[in-house]
């Protein structure tokens, strides 16, 4: 898939696959093109290269068979800002030919006594809840949430978690995006990490993040790692990234107690005390900074 | 206010299993269109210029003799076309440029992209709410007349004629308010409605007569939509004309631009 907005090309040779019935979470920095990938498969926009097939329809051009099977959240606004919470659900509901109950989703997302206030009223949680029940009101196939839990207090946000587990239990494909790298640890079957309009990662959650164990620690920056790695079992990989933070991973296998006193052995060796020693298995959030890098993005 | 707890179903309970379908197209306009007209009667200041305004100036200008308005009219008889023109002006061109205008400003136009009413369908829900909101004004305005004393003079023709000319009107009004709402911030299409509104009110022989106007002027002023609406809605509700071909035209011709420009350069967001 390619798009280009004049001289820039904000999605650029992205090619991703989600499955029926999973939840595929899309990551990236701020830029990187989730949004404009998801508004290209909601039809919002056309792609200037590729092809996209959304429940096997094209898009751009199945609008009209499309649009009923999907469910939509946009990343901020869309609703009226005087209408009432409960009047909007029931305005979508009409839309539908088999609606969930509207009364029942703002049961659900916790809105019935919201139900008479008007939208621009509602509290910025309660906004993003009110969108996402909006996106569910006609029984959908499979859902776009762009930032479902994006202001949203842990309450609600647990809360919201619990939703789209059930979603994805009664048969509902659901396409998220998020910056919360718990979230997608915790509901995605499937993550695909995007940057400058590249796929960087694409896979199962646990094989991203993986079963293999890293080792980290802080020193003195500038550290010789080729003479560390020279002391560690085969195999395994060690870096400074940023200064004064070191990684070191054993793909594949676990942090054994030997690799460790190799490691502390190493260090002694130069008169180095290493702080904030810790071993643990890599995360999602490890994953993404390691592809994406650390600077700050627009 | 009472806290709720959000709390999801059991996953696998089975009441999120999908059952997709779009709802005849006849039940999601009137839907829209029902929600779009509610939401501007709940709008104090809509209400202001769709209305009140209109009202305000059917009541001071029949009451007090604030203008001579010749051609042998009674004060009354000579306002009530020129104010349905204005209410007509002032729901299809003002009132819907506002509201088209921050409903894309706020994303609502790009959200309903997004359900299974098409934009077929969203223009013929706003359609509706215009008339439906006209035919309200209207009948509150010929109420009122007729208690301050309105004695129309019309032809037969009429029952078809003022609707015909009103229609015209409200396509006119109604794609240049699309035009402006989308293409213009909503800021700058609020501003430009309601600054169009006020100028045509003066120049468009709602309560001044055209007549005052230099006799150089009064032609063009006529060409306006307002002018053209005010004048024909005159000529059949006060002079019992049959049927002003040259308001028609004139109007037909407003409507054909403005509906052309908004399909043309419409910006959904």
């Amino acid at each position: 898939m390619v798009k280009r907005y004049g001289t820039l090309t904000a999605v650029d040779g992205l090619s991703l696959t989600a499955r029926r019935g999973e939840v595929t979470a899309i990551l990236g920095p701020n830029g990187a093109g989730k949004t404009t990938t998801i508004e290209i498969c909601e039809g919002y926009r056309a792609a200037d290269g590729g092809t996209v097939r959304v429940l096997g329809l094209d898009p751009a051009r199945d609008g009209k068979a499309l649009l009923p099977r999907i469910g939509v959240m946009l990343q901020a606004g869309g609703i009226p800002p005087a209408v009432p919470a409960g009047e909007y659900l029931k305005l979508l509901s009409r839309f539908h030919m088999k609606p969930h109950d509207p009364a029942w989703l703002l049961d659900i997302t916790g809105l019935t006594s919201s139900a008479r206030t008007p939208y621009k009223r509602l509290s910025g949680g309660q906004q993003q809840r009110l969108s996402l029940a909006a996106a569910l009101i006609g029984r959908p196939e499979l859902v776009f949430l762009d930032e479902p839990t994006a202001g949203m207090d842990p309450q609600a946000r647990h809360a919201t978690w619990d939703l789209i587990a059930a979603l994805r239990g009664d048969g509902v494909s659901v396409i998220l995006t998020t910056h919360f790298m718990e979230e997608a640890e915790r509901l995605a079957d499937h993550v695909v990490i995007i940057d400058a309009g590249q796929a960087v990662a694409d896979g199962p959650t646990a094989t991203l993040t993986g079963s293999a164990g890293q080792l980290r620690f802080r020193a003195e920056p500038g550290l010789d790692t080729d003479s560390l790695l020279s002391a560690l079992p085969a195999g395994s990989a060690a870096k400074e990234s940023p200064a004064g933070h070191y990684l070191i991973e054993v793909p594949g296998g676990t942090i054994e107690p030997a690799l460790l006193a190799a490691v502390t052995a190493w260090c002694a060796e130069r008169a180095v005390l290493p702080s904030s020693l810790r071993i643990e298995s890599r995360t999602l959030e490890d994953v993404f900074l390691e592809l994406t890098g650390r600077d700050l993005r627009g | 206010m009472t806290a709720d707890t959000a709390a999801a179903p059991a996953a696998g309970a089975g009441r999120f299993t999908p059952a997709p379908g779009a709802a005849p197209m006849r039940r999601m306009v009137a839907a829209q269109a029902t929600l779009e007209t509610r939401t501007l009667l709940r709008n104090g200041e809509q209400l202001t210029l769709t209305l009140i305004i209109p009202l305000l100036l059917l009541a001071a200008f029949s009451l007090e003799p604030l203008v001579s308005f010749g051609g042998g009219y009674t004060r009354i008889d000579f306002l009530t076309p020129g104010v349905i023109a204005l209410a007509v002006m002032s729901t299809a061109f003002t009132s819907q440029a506002i509201a088209t205008g921050f409903e894309r400003r706020y994303g609502v136009l790009k959200r309903l992209g997004a359900t299974p009413l098409s934009r077929q369908g969203l223009i013929a829900a706003k359609t509706s709410t215009v008339i439906a909101v006209e035919l309200g004004q209207a009948a509150i305005i010929m109420a009122v007349a007729l208690a301050l004393g309105w004695s129309p003079d019309a032809s037969p023709a009429a029952i078809v004629v003022v609707p015909l000319l009103a229609g015209l009107g409200t396509a006119a009004f109604s794609g240049f308010a699309l035009l402006l709402a989308g293409t213009l911030r909503a800021e700058a299409t609020l501003a430009a409605a309601n600054l169009i509104y006020v100028v045509l009110l003066g120049i468009g022989g709602v309560v001044f007569p055209l007549t005052k106007f230099p006799a150089g002027a009064r032609p063009l002023l006529e060409l306006l939509p307002t002018g053209a609406l005010s004048t024909g809605l005159r000529d059949v509700l006060a002079s019992a004309a049959a049927f002003p071909v040259k308001n028609v035209v004139t109007l037909a011709v407003w409507a054909v631009i403005g509906i052309a420009l908004a399909a043309r350069y419409f910006r959904w967001e």
